[in-house]
């Protein structure tokens, strides 16, 4: 994995990485590359991918309301709030 | 008290042999004492379990008492809770106090189960040590330089002190089973959709299952009784009725009829002999059980880490993209704008393996790398589904052993991931499959506990507490403790 490739995942992930961490996570990453690259040697032709344990239908609430969130509670727990909103800092310019 | 399992001390309860509130006091003053360097438990909450434990007490003097009425457990925390921190073991989640309980927390709480706190955990449970965890990693009370495993090292250590007989705990891709058998207790992990994951902090949502740990079969039966069922506020949950598995473990006399696959892959290059040799004793013992001991193929388990180092990360790639500085949790300071709000949030207050984790996850998802990465490894997880449905065919419970090595010290294998991964190599397919999984306690290697591991049908929890429980009343592995914890 090259530094333009480590970036570009880091981007993807929104992490910043170190530039003196660039190489050893690169080389760990690659080390986990090389381990599921053996997943290439499994004949898979014709196999239908699992996405998921359950293959039943799964189970569906009926669509009406049951209990609404206490926003206060929930807000209370925020880094930054202002009258029922979350802030952040300005995304659109004047 | 300490050394009462969970079924003892119900017992000793109902008799009056002491109230809860003596229990409790008993255990926070064991843990007071113990966890400083234990480092089991992030937060103990003893003036709540105090208060809960009167409320037991008194509900148990006027015939109100619940199925677990004033037995003390502790939760992993990666189950919310409501006005009590829940970290997930991240500085990430360090400032998080959720306004809402899990289901599970919720259920063991409306059953009378009394909690002591929340236990320590790999952060985001993405690790095999418990060294991952924000607050360093817990130790294994039969050697304290030693790992507890992970990611659910805090509960296994805890309940292998005896500062508590049961905990809840949560397994991805062994985190209940290979704990349970670093720290010589007993852990389920009990079949994907059987128990709610509502209130449960995603790691990998199609593998993630919570279960029990503690120190018997008996013991496990009893909390999974009332941790599963439907939940309306998890679709994944199946609608299937809980069966009865404490009355169903005295339902089999004997284990005549039994058929136990042994698959040759999990006796070959990589198992520590000594691990070897306790759990070919263990199937010696369920042959002079009446059961039947069938040789068995899972061709391709060998596949089964690269595909689960796919798909966890990449489910885990899109859960953790949640954790923004927006909401809740760590936020940087000073952001100079949201692009930099979210990546200073992420870089800080995520550790190194979570941001490992999460990278290899946006690559398998990342476009041109799709169908070589993350299509191959879900058809790879049909592979190994055939590989057990053929299996199960022939035989009711698959066993072997649940971790190549006994616990190893801390910090051994911290500085190379891949090394540590691969001690996941018997339990991780299990979670791929959806199956349940149990590891109980089954002899030493190297000094240190052994787990024998057994793999049941979908759902089929019962016979597989059924034949945990038979070996547990034929041997005595699952009594024995660390000395230095059972005085």
């Amino acid at each position: 994995m090259d530094l333009a490739q480590l970036q570009k995942l880091a981007t993807l992930s929104r992490l910043n990485i170190a530039p003196d961490q660039c190489d050893a996570l690169a080389a760990e990453l690659d080390n986990v590359l090389q381990l599921v690259d053996q997943l290439q040697a499994a004949d898979t032709a014709g196999i239908e991918p699992m996405a998921h344990p359950l293959a039943i239908s799964q189970p569906l609430r009926s669509d009406r309301a049951e209990a609404e969130a206490d926003r206060s509670a929930f807000q209370a727990i925020a880094p930054a709030v202002d009258a029922g909103l979350y802030l952040v800092p300005k995304v659109i310019e004047e | 008290m300490h050394n009462l399992t969970l079924t003892e001390t119900l017992a000793a309860l109902q008799r009056g042999d002491f109230s809860s509130r003596e229990l409790t006091q008993a255990l926070l003053q064991r843990i007071e004492h113990y966890n400083p360097q234990l480092n089991a438990l992030i937060t103990v909450t003893a003036a709540q379990a105090l208060a809960a434990a009167e409320q037991a007490d008194q509900q148990r003097a006027s015939g109100n008492a619940g199925p677990l009425a004033g037995l003390p457990i502790v939760h992993k925390d990666i189950f919310c809770t409501d006005a009590v921190r829940t970290s997930a073991g991240s500085k990430m989640l360090d400032n998080f106090i959720p306004p809402y309980d899990a289901t599970v927390v919720e259920r063991l709480h409306k059953a009378g189960a009394i909690s002591l706190g929340k236990a320590n955990m790999d952060e985001f449970a993405m690790g095999s040590s418990n060294e991952s965890s924000f607050y360093g990693a817990a130790q294994n009370p039969w050697a304290r330089h030693c790992v507890p495993g992970g990611s659910s090292g805090g509960s296994a250590a805890a309940v292998a002190a005896r500062l508590v007989a049961g905990a809840t705990a949560t397994d991805t891709g062994g985190s209940i089973r290979q704990p349970a058998a670093l720290c010589g207790i007993t852990g389920l992990k009990p079949s994907y959709g059987r128990i709610s994951r509502w209130g449960m902090i995603a790691y990998a949502s199609s593998l993630d299952q919570a279960g029990p740990m503690a120190r018997s079969a008996e013991d496990c039966a009893l909390l999974l009784r009332e941790m599963a069922g439907h939940d309306p506020k998890d679709s994944t949950c199946a609608e299937r009725e809980v069966p009865d598995y404490c009355a169903e473990l005295s339902q089999r006399s004997d284990l005549t009829g039994i058929k136990i696959g042994v698959p040759s892959q999990y006796f070959g290059s990589g198992l520590n002999e000594q691990v070897a040799v306790a759990v070919r004793d263990a199937l010696a013992v369920y042959e002079s059980l009446g059961a039947k001991l069938v040789e068995i193929e899972l061709p391709n388990s060998a596949l089964a880490i690269p595909a689960y180092y796919v798909i966890a990360p990449a489910e885990a790639s899109a859960n953790l993209a949640r954790f923004d500085g927006v909401r809740y949790g760590y936020r940087c300071d000073n952001p100079q704008d949201l692009e930099d709000l979210y990546r200073r949030s992420r870089s800080e207050g995520f550790g190194d393996e979570v941001k490992r984790r999460i990278m290899i996850g946006s690559y398998a998802l990342s476009a041109g790398y799709y169908d070589a990465y993350y299509r191959k490894a879900q058809q790879v997880r049909q592979l190994i589904k055939q590989d057990y449905d053929a299996a199960f065919a022939q035989v009711d419970v698959i066993a072997g052993p649940t971790t190549p090595n006994p616990a190893w010290a801390i910090g051994e294998k911290s500085s190379d991931p891949v090394s540590m991964y691969l001690e996941d190599i018997y339990t991780i397919a299990t979670n791929l499959a959806g199956l349940p999984g149990i590891s109980l306690p089954c002899g030493f290697a190297q000094n240190m506990p052994v787990g024998l591991q057994l793999t049941g049908r979908h759902f089929d929890e019962s016979t597989l507490l059924q034949v945990a429980h038979h070996y547990q009343r034929n041997s005595d592995w699952h009594q024995r403790g660390p000395e230095e914890f059972c005085q």
